[in-house]
């Protein structure tokens, strides 16, 4: 956490802001008025846990600058305040710390004796603890991810060592803090009905029907009731449900956020602008007809497409529900345990991430983490989690944009690449090498990239008349990388040799 | 893992050290008239881009040498040159001449925090790198753990990328010194040292033991023939770095002599603010400053400093080996610092460089001596609003420096070297002494954790305004006072076991 600290003094971003409101929110309103104040444009939009763990929050905060707990202090700002969500932060991500331990538990040692740092538990625990996507969200942009994520691996370590309803009580604990945690809400379902209730399976696999335990069922729902009722029971009862879902699902905003995350869309709306702009310039289109030009400009807004039909929000679940099908049906008819589960974990996160509405780019975190799990222990997924690492992490760089965190995040982000690959080269070093030689040449590409955008452009003329530039390529890239790994996921859970599944 | 992936990482987490350092304060931040360090290394950028280098060290209607006077030998000044240079190209405004005075914003202070980064880049941790790999012995990954404690140095970081200044430069070009006498290349060794000469007149500190190890080596070679071959090259090269940096100053003694006059400014008293060398803790019983003349004062620090020096020089002079070398370098120093003249609290580094290059042989006591040496400069840190940083970067070092040092481990009478003392007290009843020495480092880190806290924390009593950073200065002396003697009786007392012997000659 040391340079967690020296960067306390980095430029704060919109989040610090949005944090302090809820503090304020929490601490100086009654419960009735959280999900309708709307003071600040940061209302209130995570789950009512979230709500309670703020209100935790501000009584410490309290000690430190009471001011920050005003709701008419916007944009409030003093040191102490700084330091108290500073300091939250890292003591938050205690949990993150200890949910990280617990997956290194979970990893297979190979035999024989090795250095500490050639053992697979400890680069899993670098992998885990220095991630870059982390370290730049949480401590320099500002969130409290470490201790969300905390949650999740716990739940996913909770599986793998076979304590499944720890894990569910943990997933429950989870989805009721941040509700992004749907995401992956699919694969927990399915697992846990097909896996847990269903105590033993035929031999070949397929479901033992006769086997099903409606104890564990009773049991499944008892705790995912019971923390939801914890959760919004007292919204409930105050009859103020639908707002509080119309706050958690803002549909109002675009397809895409303001920095485009490299998703599915994005390379959507690039095909619509490159077929428009082509359009215009072959004379098969008028250029009155075309919208302005509202998609790149970097605002959060409704915007509609040119030539390609319109994406509605029922088109995105439609597509996301589609792509995670298979990788959900595949643990419904083949379970291979609990590392069947953590795949299709992944690739629910990956599907959402791919087709979702309004996808911010930090979440591609929820993919990248517990793929180091896997990645240490196969050498195919360390090459799939090669590539999605290194682009993901790319596609955060636009999230620091000032000049004095640019030595930050590029150092912190060659550090990482340069102990991921080293280190995993170094555990699968007996099976050849990890990456095919186009894939090396897509990630030195990355590179040019990196230098086009942050070193090129800036000191080019195109900086004024096409000021999103850098952005669209970054994520136009970044998408291609994730598409690629994401599909390569996909085969490695259908084409994988069956495995014997695990008696629960 | 490959001993280039782990020496890539440990170099990055260096850099990111230093950068996270360099987002806090700097010396004399929105302080006008005379603000602080920040703004004379500005102001000399200034100075230098604009004037004539006829101009640069005398009193003009252009250059006002009461206002941050160039006081540092020409190659600061060349390099100021140049960082101006690039200043002008960013934003002219920035060393515009008289109008650009105290002038602070944030792409200013991001540039020159750049520029330090920059020559730290390029020449002080190159070798740093260089030195652990190559003029260590032991595992890569001995190496590597004492490279990153080494780059992790906290005073140096925040000096350089805190209070702002160019140490790294000097202490760098000092370091390229030392790595090529101890590879044996002693004739660019000399050139690298006589740069670091022109560049801070300090390095005077490290003078000393240059000189005796070079002189050593030549009459070991013997002085006819070959030493003395190697004694002549090695004179002309250093006079040729000198003449070439001092070129465009030889053409008139006048300008050389200015020169010097600025770089040695006599004029001043015995020491100014709380330092922890002798003079002042000894002017806390004994008023020395009001007792004696200017002229005494003088006389006395240069008898002392002499005395001080003389034993480990000697020492160095018959036995010039690279072990020697390198504990003459640290006993040099620190006698300088504690007996020397108008010594500045930031003068310790001159020291800390050869205590960090003693990392790998005596871990406890070089690790000890550091983490004093950063203590001592607090008050200076608490100046420039640099108490987080100083506290972050202490505690990081101290932990890294013990767990991959194993410095505790390692505390075997035999290995702190402390035979000698049994020798010199054998009247006393034998005791443990690695035991003492543990005990005696434990109370010690308290002691300075302790006062750290009081000065940050409390006001001291208004009869006593002082009273904090004069208890540091003094407890820092001590802990000064005991690191100079103890290397003096390591150099005196045997040297390491052949195996290591046979690598470090």
């Amino acid at each position: 956490s040391q340079q967690h600290v020296n960067v306390i003094s980095c430029i704060r971003s919109t989040d610090f802001e949005v944090h302090r409101n809820w503090l304020a929110i929490t601490h100086s309103l009654p419960v009735s008025r959280w999900y309708y104040e709307n003071t600040s444009e940061w209302t209130l939009d995570y789950p009512p846990l979230f709500a309670w763990f703020e209100l935790g929050l501000s009584q410490v905060a309290r000690r430190f600058d009471a001011n920050m707990l005003q709701v008419e202090n916007l944009n409030y700002a003093s040191p102490a305040t700084v330091l108290f969500q500073r300091l939250s932060v890292i003591v938050t991500d205690v949990v993150f710390i200890y949910a990280a331990r617990e997956c290194c538990r979970c990893v297979r040692e190979p035999k024989g004796s090795r250095d500490v740092l050639s053992r697979p538990s400890f680069v899993l625990a670098v992998l885990l603890l220095w991630n870059f996507g982390l370290l730049v969200v949480d401590h320099i942009h500002f969130q409290y991810n470490g201790f969300l994520f905390g949650f999740l691996l716990l739940s996913v370590a909770k599986h793998l060592q076979s304590q499944h309803l720890q894990g569910a009580l943990l997933f429950a604990f989870l989805l009721n803090l941040k509700h992004i945690y749907l995401y992956v809400a699919p694969a927990y379902g399915v697992y846990l009905l097909r896996s847990y209730c269903f105590a033993q399976d035929n031999k070949d696999g397929s479901v033992r029907w006769s086997s099903f335990s409606p104890l564990r069922l009773l049991a499944l729902g008892a705790i995912v009731t019971s923390v939801c009722a914890l959760s919004f029971g007292p919204f409930i009862a105050m009859g103020q449900l639908p707002q509080v879902l119309s706050r958690l699902f803002p549909f109002k905003r675009g397809l895409c956020h303001a920095y485009w995350a490299p998703n599915i869309w994005a390379l959507y709306n690039v095909l619509d602008k490159s077929l428009a702009v082509l359009g215009v310039r072959l004379k098969l289109l008028e250029e009155a007809e075309l919208p302005p030009a509202s998609m790149t400009g970097g605002l959060v807004q409704e915007f509609e497409h040119s030539v390609l039909p319109s994406v509605t929000p029922a088109v995105t679940l439609v597509c996301t529900l589609l792509s995670i099908l298979p990788a959900v049906a595949s643990i419904w008819l083949r379970p291979h345990g609990a590392q069947g589960f953590l795949r299709c974990l992944l690739l629910c996160a990956l599907g959402c991430f791919m087709f979702g509405w309004h996808v911010h780019e930090k979440a591609i975190l929820i993919a990248i983490l517990p793929l180091s799990i896997l990645a240490v222990e196969s050498r195919e997924d360390a090459g799939i989690f090669l590539i999605l690492t290194t682009t993901g992490h790319y596609s955060l760089f636009p999230l620091l944009f000032t000049p004095a965190e640019l030595p930050i995040k590029v150092v912190l982000m060659l550090m990482f690449t340069i102990f991921s690959f080293t280190a995993l080269r170094k555990l699968h070093s007996a099976q050849g090498s990890l990456l095919h030689p186009l894939e090396v040449i897509y990630l030195l590409g990355l590179v040019a990239v990196a230098i086009a955008c942050e070193v090129v452009f800036p000191l080019s003329p195109w900086q004024q008349r096409l000021p999103f530039l850098p952005l669209l390529v970054t994520s136009v890239y970044c998408a291609m990388g994730v598409c690629y790994a994401f599909l390569r996921l996909y085969a490695s859970l259908l084409l994988r040799r069956e495995e014997k599944p695990k008696q629960l | 893992m490959q001993t280039w992936s782990l020496v890539s990482i440990c170099v990055l987490l260096a850099i990111i050290a230093r950068w996270g350092v360099s987002l806090n304060s700097y010396s004399g931040a929105g302080k006008p008239p005379m603000f602080g360090d920040y703004e004379a290394q500005r102001h000399w950028q200034e100075v230098t881009y604009n004037l004539p280098i006829q101009e640069w060290y005398f009193n003009t209607t252009n250059n006002d040498l009461n206002y941050w006077g160039l006081d540092y030998p020409p190659l600061t000044a060349y390099h100021s040159w140049i960082c101006a240079y690039i200043a002008k190209t960013i934003n002219p405004e920035w060393v515009e001449l008289h109008k650009s005075r105290g002038y602070e914003s944030t792409q200013h202070k991001l540039f020159m925090r750049m520029t330090v980064l920059v020559a730290d880049l390029l020449i002080y941790i190159p070798a740093v790198v260089l030195y652990c790999l190559y003029l260590t012995d032991g595992s890569s990954k001995k190496k590597v753990s004492i490279m990153f404690c080494f780059l992790l140095y906290p005073g140096l970081i925040l000096i350089d990328y805190g209070h702002f200044q160019y140490n790294g430069v000097s202490l760098g070009f000092a370091l390229w010194g030392i790595l090529a006498l101890g590879l044996g290349w002693d004739v660019l060794g000399s050139m690298a040292f006589s740069l670091a000469l022109n560049y801070k007149q300090m390095e005077l500190y490290h003078a000393l033991p240059f000189f005796c190890y070079l002189l050593g080596k030549c009459i070991k070679t013997g002085l006819i023939g070959r030493g003395l071959f190697l004694l002549v090259r090695i004179g002309v090269t250093v006079l040729a770095t000198f003449a070439l940096c001092w070129l465009p100053f030889l053409a008139e003694p006048s300008q050389a002599m200015q020169v010097v006059r600025r770089i040695f400014p006599v004029a001043r008293g015995l020491f100014e603010d709380k330092v922890a060398n002798t003079w002042c803790s000894l002017n806390t019983l004994i008023k020395i400053k009001s007792i004696l003349s200017g002229d005494s004062q003088l006389y006395l620090s240069l008898a002392c400093t002499l005395l001080a020096v003389l034993p480990s020089c000697i020492r160095l002079l018959t036995k010039p080996t690279f072990w020697h070398f390198k504990l003459a370098l640290v006993n040099s120093s620190l006698a300088f610092f504690l007996f020397s003249f108008q010594v500045h609290e930031k003068s310790i580094l001159l020291a800390a460089l050869p205590a960090c290059l003693l990392l790998n042989d005596l871990p406890l006591m070089a690790l000890w001596f550091l983490q004093a040496s950063t203590f001592s400069m607090l008050p200076l840190f608490l100046k420039d609003g640099l108490l987080v940083p100083y506290i972050v970067t202490s505690l990081g070092f101290l932990f890294f420096s013990i767990y991959l040092l194993s410095a505790l481990d390692h505390c075997s009478e035999d290995k702190l070297r402390l035979g000698a003392y049994n020798k010199l007290f054998y009247w006393l009843p034998k005791m443990d002494l690695a035991f003492i020495v543990r005990w005696k480092f434990y109370i010690s880190i308290a002691a300075m954790v302790g006062l750290s806290i009081a000065t940050a924390v409390l006001i001291p009593p208004p009869h006593l305004p002082d009273l904090f950073p004069v208890l540091v200065s003094t407890t820092a002396f001590l802990h000064f006072l005991g690191t100079f003697i103890h290397f003096n009786v390591v150099q005196f007392s045997e040297p390491p076991s052949r195996k290591s012997q046979k690598k470090s000659n």
